[in-house]
């Protein structure tokens, strides 16, 4: 085959009728959407938010986990378009750890260290390493499919970090349910349940987003 | 980028057959041909690979750049995008044609004034991945390349809508995509 003659198909091919930005925002809200009514219909906000929504440990769960979402979104969609460089999205990415280790500093200083186990423990520490990953794989099934479309130079590592950004999405809705609110607790069990979907988005990357 | 002007034709030509315009994406796939030619021909001559594959190459590549022009960013330069679909895709290649690739090679940016006047045939691969694809994408992506018919004369020929045509066209061409992909002579 000559390369004019390829040119004749591929110039005869159809446009593009989505950006991939457009199709990675409706990955994201449809996986999210997927994964809140899983959340809502199965585990449900703990009875005392209102009382909880008053306390600075509950509320900085959701600033860690927005932002790790947030930042790996950010992050994604630089990856996957050849030459585009991060942009900032990879610092930006550092953001939600730091703050967590700013946040258990802060913990260790202020809280005796008697109370220091039962605080990194919790009550649901297995919950949490379970039903994150459960409510990560609709926005992590959504987003690697969206990235389908993109041409990521390493697919491993654009797999991985939709891991972090689906584990991000679902460690928000979680840290609603999640009666444990010290910086102990998120950095070691939220962190570990995000490892988890971070790998699994690294291997499942690997192989999905080769183009 | 050594040539800002052509850059420029370049990335308004993509820019208009984003916009639906094909015969100025035709212009854009011309005007690249020879680029890809040449950058095809330095990695070829850097890894030893015959120059019998570079057409090869060149078709790989421009599926590449087809299949995934949607990650552009159309509203920055088209240099930068280029340049790394296309060192992504030649250093790919060459990995999977057997050829030990030390990273990084200079950038291909470097090479873009590197031109090559040539048959444009190609040796063998795409025949032969042409035949693994199923009859109606088969006949479909052959009559549309090789015999230059139309997608509605095309849709005619086999009673088949100019939807489907074009559906099974584009799925060829993934196909194609994936072939090379796989493939590991």
């Amino acid at each position: 085959m000559k390369t004019d003659d390829l040119i004749n198909a591929i110039s005869e091919d159809a446009p593009i009728r989505w950006s991939l930005g457009r199709i990675f925002a409706l990955a994201v809200i449809v996986g999210t959407a997927f994964s809140a009514v899983l959340f809502f219909v199965g585990f449900r906000p703990r009875p005392d938010i209102a009382a909880a929504a008053e306390t600075w440990r509950f509320l900085f769960k959701f600033v860690v986990t927005a932002s790790l979402a947030v930042s790996a979104c950010g992050l994604i969609l630089r990856l996957v378009r050849p030459g585009a460089g991060s942009g900032g999205w990879r610092l930006a990415l550092i953001v939600a750890p730091l703050l967590l280790a700013a946040a258990v500093a802060v913990e260790l200083m202020v809280m005796p260290s008697a109370s220091w186990g039962a605080r990194w423990i919790g009550v649901n520490a297995r919950y949490c390493l379970m039903l994150i990953p459960l409510l990560a794989l609709g926005p992590l099934a959504c987003i690697l499919y969206a990235l389908r479309q993109g041409a990521p130079e390493n697919p491993g590592r654009a797999g991985a970090v939709a891991g972090l950004a689906a584990s991000g999405i679902a460690a928000t809705l979680y840290a609603s349910h999640c009666v444990d609110d010290s910086p102990l607790f998120v950095a070691t069990w939220y962190s570990l349940a995000t490892g988890i979907v971070t790998v699994v988005g690294y291997l499942v990357g690997r192989r999905l987003l080769r183009w | 980028m050594h040539n800002p002007m052509r850059e420029e034709e370049w990335a308004t030509w993509l820019r208009q057959s984003i916009a639906g315009d094909a015969p100025a994406y035709r212009r854009f796939l011309q005007a690249v041909t020879p680029y890809l030619r040449g950058t095809a021909r330095r990695y070829c001559e850097r890894f030893g690979a015959p120059p019998a594959e570079i057409e090869d190459v060149v078709q790989e590549v421009m599926l590449a750049i087809h299949l995934k022009r949607g990650t552009w960013d159309s509203s920055r330069p088209l240099g930068p995008w280029l340049s790394a679909i296309v060192r992504n895709k030649m250093i790919d290649t060459m990995r999977r044609r057997g050829r030990q690739v030390m990273v990084p090679i200079e950038d291909v940016i470097e090479v873009l004034e590197a031109e090559e006047p040539a048959s444009g045939l190609s040796q063998h691969e795409a025949e032969k991945m042409l035949a693994h694809l199923k009859p109606p994408q088969r006949d479909i992506v052959e009559g549309i390349s090789l015999g230059g018919v139309s997608i509605r004369e095309m849709a005619a020929r086999l009673s088949m809508t100019e939807v489907a045509v074009r559906v099974a066209l584009h799925r060829g061409l993934k196909k194609l995509a994936a072939l090379y992909r796989s493939d590991q002579s």
